[in-house]
């Protein structure tokens, strides 16, 4: 039996640094090539020597799919493709290879620059891997190789993340990367059509909550920065520059615009310029509100967010600042979270998760005191809220995805053990299929029965179809006589004469014959024609011919009688009958072995 | 055969030939057009080959045929068919059978068997399906008569096992649309061939194609089966495990229609038990179908989410537990079955209760409520950080109630991508809460935060909803927070609705009351048009809650014990508005006017003058004898309507004996009748209308009659040249008022319009006499003549059913004198024109039950406005214009807007449809912009501004 191997890399039981290869009908695809925020050495990168020991990745892998350009779906990619060494194809969507590079330059920033790293990739190597990158369009399959077919689906999350469905004959994957069901102010919800994948491979970041209503949540939001801002205090939400950052914008924008607020709203790094400039650009990949409106007015031309500056972190007066990273492990949002820290009136808003062992992970669980780099401490005076922004899926989502597509197998990656488990338990329980959550390294295999298509040559099928009624019922299988040729990789179903004039054989005719006792004290010809009636009368619909030779013909099949030499009451019945017709002959022997009705003259 | 049929056919063109030589001397011209079906004949004839010959039948199947040659066509085109090889052909005359047989007055009964005979030896499959579709029209043309109907249905079956979907489809089609409702077919009516089919009834064979392989067939066939439904024939309940099914099917055209499907059966079978798989714990089947239904509201396809959100508002009978799990998406693993489950309840309401006390020293949302109500769920909301550990494995022994995508479907429908489910999702919320107090106060904060939709269509049809629903729900502070924040909405609609909105709702503390009016100050102070809107809304919430509004008085009035405060100024819109709050409050509630001070007194009388609509009558201290008038006189209202009626009947039966003015004293009475009916409409708001309409009538007979009776009328030609130029007048101004009586007013019966043209024919009369007597020109006359006898023509043919009522009057003689005018010279007939019109009476009017005359009220732009509009010669401005409309039947056709420039210039603006909102019944508003232009002028001066009610006179006269 076909199997389908799946290896996260990375993101198996774990969030971060997603990385999954798959091997599906000898082909070998990499799905993302993240990073892992958490770490600072080599563990930040997938394991790559676990697909070769050394030398180029370009032998091993058919093609690389990156589903949307968060760093940890994509941060690894100039390092794979540059420094590993990859030259094969690597699919993503036009958002995400518009935007990818850019983040992509910014981590190089940070990394090299600001901490000094060395042995990291260049922005040459980041264009470099960019040149290799070959765009996909929603719902557009794309033939990677003759066998190998990949489409994209919309998939929610952030601008143009996608799911993508792998496709090697029959079988099929559905990788989902991150989405999310819900809609919100700027994305529409993920879709995908019930495409039966044998394995669909989703994250399950939020495997344990079910959120409520995000109007509610929306509401939340508003009021406490509101309640803050009246206050006269200070609001940091950190995000990451792109994704929940626009829809909290958005948010922000029109509720500014419809209390009429004064307070400035910053936005920090120069960044974000250049990627709200993308998303002005793909209004087709917005939920339905912006692609209606945005000839009136584009959504992502903000009147009251401006750029931040570095010193209006110490203006006095409230004030809204959105900085860069999400999870307060560096740059900006950690610089002004330490000046801003120790105000009580002041108030950081986690908008989404935060991977174990940043500052975010450990203001979230309550650490009023940090350790910072050089042995300072720092207290945590100011407010610290959480409110679930992420863009994922929920449980129910993953559920509504699961019914939507109908897989024969479920896979878990991109969250933590426990929780996976928990929702693996809820998918085995409702859906009654399996349900895998393999750890890093860790190679989950799932045999597939994949159906093989067979050509049949259309006389046979017409020929077919005459025989027994004339609609193939759906609700039966039919049984049809046929010869199977395989030849060259193809197989071809055509009717036994075909394949012998094909094949250059001849044909061999096998007939079986048949004795049958009867104890009948009539003379031979009139034991004949007793069985003519007989069979007459059972066998309607059939043509039954009294030979003027002495036998009766019932279709192909010949009987004839003699009496034996001892008993003159004994007949014996010769039956006669081809091979094509030993339905009806076995049906023949049997009927007659049962006697003649006496009844008959 | 062919021949005889062409012979059959001919010989009706000869038929038709005929006609018009016997009615040659009847004078009348009448086109004949040569038989269609002749022609027909001849092309189809001439056609070389499948091309020409599809031409001629398209180039034919433009032109409408007459009744009596269908047949004949018919018979043409079968020959044609038996022909015919070409299959784009033979469809074309397929399809032709089938709108031929539609054709008014045909019956097609005698082409059924030719039709069902071309059925047996067609090959093609979409030719079959073309023909099964004229079958299908032809059946449906005769539902009378079972014997073809039966044959239809055997031929239906017969085709059904076809190969290709769209025959399949036509025969599921014709099952649907004939199959038989009362009796199931059976084989004794129609002998042994059906006996197969026929033994089965319709319903098992439709449900067979349930299953088919394809899904356009399936989409048929529950079509079909609702078309059953429809018909009126009972739907067995096999069918509700099959329609379950096919709600999980591939294709989104078979998952909407089953979601009908299981919706009509749920409404069939409510209370019937159906078992839940897996388990054996039984349910009503009404729940079942509602849990299944909201499980589709998170389907794939919006198009199945519109339609399920849409139906779940119409399935009033199900289980308050289920309904209230369509709002809790968290409860994930569902309504579980265990014996603790009542008790379990109990608990939660008690909780409810708790909390709802503590609600009032706090704002808490309903959300949180809610969370508390159903912690039955497993799931985290994931609203705090780290609440989302893991919980213990699962109890394996629990049993899915309903399927888990259902729970919460309102919370998927509300917050769904598409606007059209959110906007369905909301609708059907409303009707589910107006039938069930409790879930409507569960869903409010749900519909509340609808109004936060990015959608403007989305926010309007939530306040509409909250609106709806309101007389069963209190708001809570946290909740009219929201609801008010809308009031800062750009958008008028919003506003507007939103005004509504608070006229109906109730609130629960005094903080709320004030906290609304805060708002709607805010509101009035950035929308300075939204004025009158506020303040009856305002009227709206004083009278409702004057026990809130109580303590808040000297607040509102900023009173203070001591001392006197100053005066307030009476022209701030706000201060009216406190004011209007205030005096409404203090209607229901004596002790109110204690607290007011001297200036509260007096504004109150100018209010009461100025604003009398906003402003109830007070039993104020010391005002008593003047409004006692006015609190007797709306008290009794309903009485005073009938005596008023009385009277208006009355004064029309006075008038009614007066002929013409001979005696001096009746145009005294006409006069004065028309004064106390125009009094009468002032005084009298409910019957305005039709004393209005009365007033008028007996006005346009007092100018008649005077015009009939001026003495000069035998005096020579120059001297009453004078008295010409005020008849002209009269009979000119006449036929105005009729026009006004005929089109401004709504609920005429043919009757009244038939007296009204009356009047219009004997002014037209006086018109022609006048004409006669002034003009020199014989051809002007004779046409005129001509054109007058024309409109008698018209006005016999309009009103035949009228005439009755009509005897003795103006027209009932003309008419018997008909033949005689018809033949007579023009002087001879004014002379006998003149005779008639002086010797006929007045025409009783009959008033009908309601009558109501349209008007219109300019609210904006106001005449008095202090800052003119300029403009820039040459360039454009716009000027919005905001009307209301009464009692105008399809404004959108019938209403211009008039721009008049100082210098007499005019245009007239044609408003977009898109511009007429319905408020209410009878009721509409335009809401518009005109643009101004000009050349420049030197000084400020007046563009009025007109709206104007179109009409067609020539409509009501041809």
């Amino acid at each position: 039996m076909p199997e389908i191997k799946v290896t996260p890399l990375g993101a198996g039981q774990d969030v971060g640094r997603s990385c999954i290869l798959v091997s599906i009908g000898g082909k070998n695809i990499m799905l993302d090539c993240g990073m892992h925020m958490g770490y600072n050495d080599d563990r930040r990168f997938p394991d790559f020597s676990y697909v070769t020991q050394n030398g180029r990745l370009t032998d091993f892998l058919d093609c690389v799919i990156i589903s949307h350009f968060h760093l940890d779906h994509c941060g690894a990619l100039p390092y794979m493709s540059e420094m590993v060494g990859y030259d094969g194809p690597i699919y993503m969507t036009h958002p995400t290879k518009a935007i990818c590079p850019i983040l992509l330059e910014d981590f190089r920033k940070i990394t090299v620059d600001k901490k000094g790293e060395t042995n990291f990739f260049t922005s040459q190597m980041i264009k470099d891997c960019m040149k290799k990158v070959v765009p996909l369009n929603l719902h557009q399959t794309v033939q990677v190789d003759d066998e190998l077919e990949i489409k994209a689906y919309y998939a929610g999350h952030v601008l143009g993340a996608a799911m993508v469905q792998i496709k090697v004959g029959s079988e099929s994957v559905v990788y989902t990367g991150d989405y999310n069901m819900t809609p919100d102010r700027h994305l529409g919800a993920a879709w995908i059509d019930k495409c039966r994948p044998d394995i669909l491979i989703s994250e399950s970041t939020y495997a344990t909550t079910i959120r409520d209503s995000k109007r509610c949540r929306e509401r939340d939001f508003l009021k406490k920065v509101h309640e803050s801002i009246e206050r006269g205090g200070k609001v940091l939400i950190p995000v990451f520059a792109l994704g929940r950052a626009q829809e909290l914008c958005i948010l922000l924008e029109t509720f500014w615009e419809r209390m009429n607020l004064k307070a400035p709203i910053y936005f920090s790094t120069g960044l974000t310029e250049k990627a709200n400039h993308y998303y002005k650009l793909f209004i087709t990949w917005t939920n339905q509100k912006i692609r209606k409106t945005f000839v009136q007015r584009n959504m992502f031309e903000f009147k009251h967010i401006k750029a931040f500056d570095r010193s209006y972190a110490d203006n006095p007066g409230p004030m809204v600042v959105f900085a860069t990273p999400g999870m307060l492990h560096a740059g900006q949002s950690l610089q002004i979270f330490k000046k801003w820290a120790g105000n009580e009136k002041n108030m950081v808003i986690m908008p989404g998760y935060c991977v174990q062992g940043t500052i975010g992970h450990k203001i979230l669980n309550g650490q009023r005191k940090l350790e910072m780099e050089g042995r300072a401490t720092l207290d945590v005076k100011l407010q610290v809220e959480y409110m679930s922004f992420s863009a994922h899926a929920d449980a129910k989502g993953i559920m509504q995805l699961i019914r939507m597509a109908e897989p024969r197998n479920m896979l878990l990656v991109h969250g933590e053990a426990a929780k996976m488990e928990f929702l693996k338990g809820k998918i085995e329980q409702e859906f009654s299929i399996d349900c895998y959550m393999p750890a890093n390294g860790e190679t989950a295999m799932v045999t597939t029965n994949p159906s093989v298509p067979v050509d049949m040559s259309l006389n046979l099928l017409k020929r077919e179809m005459a025989l027994g009624g004339p609609l193939p019922d759906p609700k039966k299988p039919r049984t049809m006589h046929g010869t199977l040729i395989m030849k060259e990789n193809s197989l071809k179903l055509v009717s036994s004469e075909q394949a012998l004039k094909e094949l250059g054989l001849n044909e061999h005719q096998l007939r079986f014959t048949c004795r049958v006792q009867l104890q009948d004290p009539h003379s031979d010809p009139d034991t004949l024609h007793r069985v003519y009636t007989h069979l007459k009368s059972v066998l309607k619909g059939y043509t039954i011919q009294h030979l003027p030779d002495g036998t009766v013909m019932v279709e192909s099949i010949v009987i004839k009688v003699s009496s034996s030499a001892e008993d003159v009451n004994a007949k014996v019945l010769l039956l006669s009958w081809s091979y094509q017709d030993e339905d009806l002959g076995s049906f023949l022997s049997s009927l007659l072995k049962k006697g003649l009705p006496p009844g008959l003259c | 055969m062919a021949a005889h049929l062409k012979k059959r056919v001919y010989e009706e063109f000869s038929k038709v030939v005929q006609i018009p030589h016997e009615e040659a001397q009847a004078k009348k011209l009448r086109l004949s057009k040569p038989s269609k079906s002749a022609a027909l004949h001849v092309d189809l004839c001439k056609a070389t080959n499948s091309t020409d010959a599809l031409q001629y039948l398209l180039q034919f199947a433009r032109k409408p045929v007459e009744v009596e040659s269908v047949e004949g066509v018919i018979r043409i085109l079968l020959e044609h068919y038996y022909k015919e090889t070409d299959n784009s052909v033979r469809l074309k005359i397929a399809s032709l059978l089938g709108l031929l047989s539609k054709t008014n007055g045909f019956s097609p009964d005698c082409i059924v068997d030719d039709a069902i005979n071309t059925l047996g030896n067609e090959k093609s499959h979409q030719v079959l399906a073309q023909l099964l579709d004229t079958l299908l029209v032809i059946g449906s043309q005769l539902p009378e008569s079972p014997a073809v109907r039966l044959r239809l249905i055997e031929v239906a079956c017969k085709h059904l096992s076809d190969t290709y979907f769209g025959v399949r489809n036509k025969c599921l089609q014709l099952l649907g649309c004939l199959g038989l409702v009362d009796a199931p077919l059976t084989k004794d009516s129609n002998g042994p061939s059906s006996s197969s089919g026929g033994a089965r009834d319709v319903q098992s064979i439709i449900s067979n194609y349930f299953a088919d392989q394809d899904p356009r067939v399936r989409t048929a066939a529950i079509k079909a089966m609702l078309q059953l439904h429809d018909r009126g024939m009972k739907i067995h309940q096999i069918i509700y495990d099959q329609a379950c099914r096919l709600l999980s099917d591939d294709y989104e055209q078979v998952r909407s229609a089953a979601v009908q499907m299981v919706w009509v059966l749920s409404q069939l079978y409510p209370e019937s038990i159906v078992p839940i798989p897996s388990s054996n714990e039984e349910i009503r089947l009404v729940d079942d179908a509602f849990g299944k239904i909201s499980h589709m509201v998170s389907d794939g396809s919006w198009m199945v989410r519109v339609q399920a959100a849409k139906t779940l508002g119409s399935m009033l009978q199900v289980s308050s537990h289920f309904l209230e799990q369509t709002l809790d998406k968290k409860l994930m693993s569902d309504l579980r079955v265990s014996r603790a489950f009542p008790l379990a309840e109990s608990h939660a309401t008690q909780t409810e209760h708790v909390l709802c006390f503590v609600n009032l020293q706090r704002k808490r949302t309903a959300h949180e409520r809610a969370k508390e109500l159903f912690v039955s769920g497993e799931f985290s909301s994931g609203r705090k950080w780290a609440d989302d550990a893991p919980k213990e494995k699962l109890d394996s022994n629990t049993v899915n109630l309903i399927a888990s995508g259902a729970c919460g479907a309102f919370v998927h429908g509300l917050e769904d991508e598409m606007f059209e489910v959110r906007i369905a999702a909301v609708e059907a919320l409303c009707q589910l809460a107006r039938s069930s107090p409790s879930f409507a106060e569960k869903c409010l904060d749900f519909l509340v935060d609808m109004f936060n939709d990015e959608i403007e269509e989305v926010r309007l049809q939530s306040i509409h909803v909250l609106r709806e629903i309101s007389t069963h729900i209190t708001l809570r502070e946290d909740q009219l927070d929201t609801v008010l924040a809308v009031l800062e909405d750009s958008s008028r609609d919003i506003r507007e609705a939103l005004h509504e909105l608070l006229c109906y709702t109730n609130v629960s503390t005094k903080e709320c009351i004030q906290l609304a009016l805060l708002e709607l100050l805010k509101n009035l102070n950035k929308y300075p048009t939204d004025r009158n809107s506020v303040w009856k809304c305002l009227k709206f919430l004083g009278s409702r809650h004057p026990a809130l509004v109580l303590p808040l008085v000297p607040e509102l009035l900023s009173t203070h014990p001591y001392f006197d405060t100053p005066e307030p100024d009476m022209d701030d819109p706000a201060y009216i508005a406190v004011l209007v709050l205030v005096f409404n409050a203090a209607k229901s509630c004596p002790t109110m006017p204690a607290l007011f001070s001297d200036h509260t007194f007096r504004h109150y009388a100018y209010l009461r003058d100025s604003l009398s609509h906003l402003v109830p009558p007070l039993r104020l201290p010391g005002r008593k004898q003047v409004y006692s008038l006015d609190s007797v006189d709306s008290s009794c209202g309903s009485s005073s309507v009938e005596s008023a009626q009385l009277f208006l009947q009355q004064s029309l039966n006075r008038v009614s004996s007066i002929q013409n003015l001979e005696t001096a004293g009746d145009q005294d009475l006409l006069n004065f009748t028309i004064r106390d009916l125009q009094r009468l409409g002032e005084l009298q708001t409910e019957l305005a209308g039709a004393a209005d309409f009365c007033a008028t009538y007996l006005r346009c007979q007092l100018l008649l009659m005077k015009a009939l009776q001026e003495k000069l009328w035998n005096v020579a030609v120059p001297l009453y040249l004078q008295q010409n130029v005020t008849a002209t007048a009269a009979a000119q101004q006449i036929l105005e008022e009729t026009y006004k009586l005929e089109f401004l007013y709504s609920g005429l019966e043919s009757r009244q319009v038939a007296t009204i043209h009356h009047v219009r024919l004997q002014a037209k009369a006086l018109q022609l006499i006048l004409t006669a007597r002034t003009r020199q020109g014989l051809d002007l006359l004779i046409s005129s003549c001509e054109k007058f006898l024309q409109e008698v023509e018209s006005f016999q043919r309009l009103f035949l059913s009228e005439l009755p009522h009509l005897q003795d009057s103006f027209v009932d003689k003309l008419l018997e004198l008909m033949p005689r005018l018809v033949s007579c010279k023009p002087a001879e007939l004014v002379k006998i024109l003149q005779t008639t019109l002086r010797q006929s009476g007045l025409l009783q009017l009959r008033l009908p039950e309601q009558i109501h005359r349209a008007t219109a009220t300019i609210v904006e732009p106001t005449g008095e406005s202090d800052n003119p509009l300029k403009f820039t010669s040459g360039l454009v401005v716009a000027l919005d214009i905001d009307a209301t409309l009464e009692h105008l039947h399809d404004p959108q056709n019938s209403v211009k807007v008039q721009v008049l420039y100082p210098d007499g210039q005019s245009h007239v603006i044609h408003p977009k449809p898109g511009d007429f909102r319905k408020p209410g019944p009878n009721r509409h508003r335009l809401i518009t912009q005109v643009y101004l232009s000009h050349t420049a002028w030197t000084e400020p001066s007046q563009v009025e501004v007109r709206l104007l009610l179109a009409y067609s006179s020539s409509s009501s006269s041809s």
